[in-house]
């Protein structure tokens, strides 16, 4: 043995080699992990005991007990005492469609797919940027086919747009922008207020090209959680990011403004705000306008999670350092340069996880819709436990229609968690 | 403080000053609430000049160096840049602060931004230039400061010399005419505090305008041509470097002085 405390110098290089099985491998993976200690063994064993107590439970229920052929309730019972899957059989469609006509649920088919291409090039950087286009056509798109009626309405409103923004261009090659923002909003209005249905009326008197109209009311389930939940999201984003910055403004009018709305409509519970979409609203609008109710309770689902999402993207606002706003104040970058470029990119960063959760919010509370008489889901539910033959059924419903909603938002959850390890550029 | 920083050759005949005036600030007052933090300031600052602002803690320097690309108002007083006066006007400021660069003592680089896009983006979205010759300016300026090689990497990816030298560089690729700093090598160790002020003694060489407020005396004595030496919101003694550390005249500069020297 040589004394390793002598003077010493290395004669040679030591070869790597793998490191032993005690420290790698799935073995030393659970050794370290669920058996490292007394305590951790006892949680591990506890904690297998919970998941088999479940799994014992649920599976002979769902897969083995489970009925899948039967009538009623009774009959249900009489043939098996596990999950009576026969409800859900008999009347999935109607929890996915709601009262759509039958021969045209491959519009809202359609619109499904054509949202997963359409919402693609938003969530991901690798699909092409062209896909863009179809992104912002996609609203008008999914509209028509969903509702119906003739082509030439959305196409009106969204040449509105078109006209705005060749409005806007036209005003600022000779007048600020800021005239050029106010005359591109009036020829908005005034284009959807009146121009629209003369556009409308008179192309559709040439070529009438056109779906068979389909009305709200025949619209549910989780169709209907979609369109509320979809367009609830894609408009609260945008409208939560400008309340935001209006909060912290400088121009006393648009932060009074800001917080008056953010405050006001945090302070009041959704179901009042849906009330109000599906009754009062009537009142205020010019006699004769028929507004249709889900898109009023789109309106107000969208006005309800944009307060949450200002307050949400405030905190990312208010968490950037100060030195972030100098180093951009100090290039030149303008304010709405130095917002895009530098604040917001860094601010949305932070507040990815409350915005998902404000999302997912969202997107639950669409049920909410059922207490004004809305078909969604649970609304679709009410009249099936109150059928003769089902009465008394509740777990296997419930149960359908939470995994419905797991689905989508433990894919946010995850898709969020993807973003943000995207986005990890280092410690800084 | 340290004064063996800098350890090369500097060519004084580089460091001419011409007689234009780039900064012309007259009797310019700041208040934050009731507090008088800048009182009377004076001050004019040639081209091609380097001006190193020292004092004691709070005694208004980055405030001072703030107002003078519109960080901060100042309420009473003209600040006159590059013939432009400093007024509510947002154009002017904007015009300013794109002719004058900045660089922070925490360096600021936009973290979600590689080194690369953080030089670039002002060239790109402020003074509208293609990319390709923002990044051809970019790879230059890097290339100056010495961190060509980490041009595609993130902020937090690099050291803090390392980022010194990228916001320097991130500044320059405006073509500024007059650079301020603000105690850039107070956050940095020794090592690096040298690198960076190899950079800023480069840049004086290229005949480049510069307020810097840092208290490296090494750096003082061998680029400044002028030291200003604040206290409590006010301008007590100016000079030249020589004069200035050899031959105090004030008793809260000799102070200073001391209490800076003897570390
Ligand atoms: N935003 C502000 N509001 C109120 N007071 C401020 C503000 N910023 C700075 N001050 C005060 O103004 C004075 C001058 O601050 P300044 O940052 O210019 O000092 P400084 O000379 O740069 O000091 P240091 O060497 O510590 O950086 C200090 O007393 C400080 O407390
Ligand atoms: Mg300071």
């Amino acid at each position: 043995m040589s004394d390793s405390r002598k003077p010493f110098v290395a004669s040679g290089d030591i070869p790597p080699s793998p490191p032993p099985s005690s420290v790698v491998g799935p073995i030393a993976w659970v050794r370290a992990n669920l058996f490292s200690s007394i305590s951790n063994t006892v949680m591990t064993l506890f904690g297998v005991f919970i998941i088999y107590s479940l799994l014992a439970a649920v599976i002979p229920w769902l897969f083995i007990d489970s009925v899948w052929n039967a009538t009623s309730l009774s009959d249900c019972r009489s043939i098996d005492n596990g999950a009576c899957l026969a409800v859900i059989k008999e009347r999935y469609l109607q929890f996915i469609y709601g009262f759509y006509p039958e021969e045209e649920r491959w519009r809202p088919i359609l619109s499904f797919f054509l949202m997963i291409v359409a919402v693609a090039p938003i969530l991901f950087a690798g699909v092409p940027r062209r896909v863009l286009y179809l992104s912002g056509l996609y609203p008008a798109i999914a509209y028509w086919l969903i509702w119906g009626g003739t082509i030439w309405g959305p196409v009106g409103v969204v040449l509105g747009l078109v006209l705005a923004v060749v409005a806007y261009r036209l005003i600022t090659t000779t007048l600020p922008a800021v005239v050029g923002l106010i005359g591109g909003g009036l020829v908005l209005v005034l284009w959807w207020l009146f121009g629209v249905e003369i556009f409308d009326g008179a192309l559709t008197s040439v070529v009438d090209i056109g779906l068979p109209v389909v009305e709200s009311s025949k619209i549910g389930g989780f169709l209907l959680s979609l369109i509320i939940g979809v367009s609830g999201i894609a408009g609260s984003f945008p409208l939560g990011i400008a309340l935001a910055l209006g909060r912290r403004s400088n121009l006393l009018f648009i932060k009074a403004l800001s917080t008056c709305f953010i405050e006001f409509i945090r302070g009041v519970p959704l179901i009042t705000l849906l009330f109000v979409a599906s009754t009062l609203l009537n009142y205020f609008l010019p006699p004769g306008t028929s507004f249709d109710v889900v898109l009023r309770v789109v309106i107000m689902v969208t006005l309800f999670a944009s307060a949450y999402m200002a307050e949400v993207i405030r905190g990312g606002l208010a968490a950037l350092p100060k030195g972030q706003y100098e180093a951009a104040d100090a290039l030149g970058l303008d304010y709405w340069k130095s917002m895009r470029l530098i604040i917001l990119p860094q601010a949305l960063k932070i507040s990815i996880p409350g915005i998902v959760n404000t999302f997912i919010g969202l997107f639950k509370d669409t049920v909410l819709v059922s207490v004004i008489g809305l078909l969604d889901p649970v609304g679709i539910l009410n009249p099936i436990r109150a059928d003769q033959n089902w009465n008394g059924i509740v777990w296997e419903l419930y149960g359908f229609i939470s995994i419905f909603f797991f689905i989508f938002c433990f894919g946010m959850s995850r898709y969020s968690q993807y973003l943000e390890r995207k986005l990890q550029t280092g410690h800084g | 403080m340290s004064e063996v920083a800098i350890d090369r050759e500097i060519d004084r005949s580089k460091l001419q000053v011409s007689d234009e005036v780039a900064i012309e600030i007259t009797m310019m007052n700041k208040w934050y609430g009731d507090f008088h933090v800048l009182r009377d300031i004076s001050l004019t600052v040639n081209r091609g000049e380097r001006i190193v602002v020292c004092g004691p803690s709070g005694s208004g320097k980055s405030t001072l160096i703030r107002c003078i690309n519109r960080l901060e108002e100042h309420q009473k007083g003209t600040i006159v840049v590059d013939g432009i006066e400093l007024s509510s006007d947002l154009k002017n400021i904007d015009k300013i602060r794109s002719e004058v660069g900045m660089c922070f003592q925490h360096f600021n680089l936009f973290p979600h931004l590689s080194v690369l896009d953080n030089c670039t983006l002002a060239p790109i979205w402020v003074r509208k230039e293609p990319r390709k010759e923002a990044e051809d300016r970019a790879m230059h300026y890097l290339e100056r400061v010495k961190i060509a090689d980490q041009a595609l990497k993130f902020p937090g990816q690099l050291s803090g010399g390392q980022q010194q030298r990228v916001a320097i560089a991130r500044s320059l690729c405006m073509n500024p005419r007059i650079m301020l700093f603000d105690e850039p090598t107070s956050a940095l160790d020794p090592e690096m505090i040298k690198e960076v002020l190899d950079v800023m003694v480069d840049l004086a060489e290229t005949g480049m305008t510069m307020i810097c407020v840092t208290h490296e005396m090494g750096f003082a004595r061998q680029v400044a041509n002028r030291v200003i030496f604040m206290d409590q919101g006010q301008i007590i003694e100016q000079n030249e470097p020589e004069e200035f550390f050899n031959n105090p005249q004030s008793d809260r500069t000799k102070l200073f002085l001391s209490q800076i020297l003897s570390h």
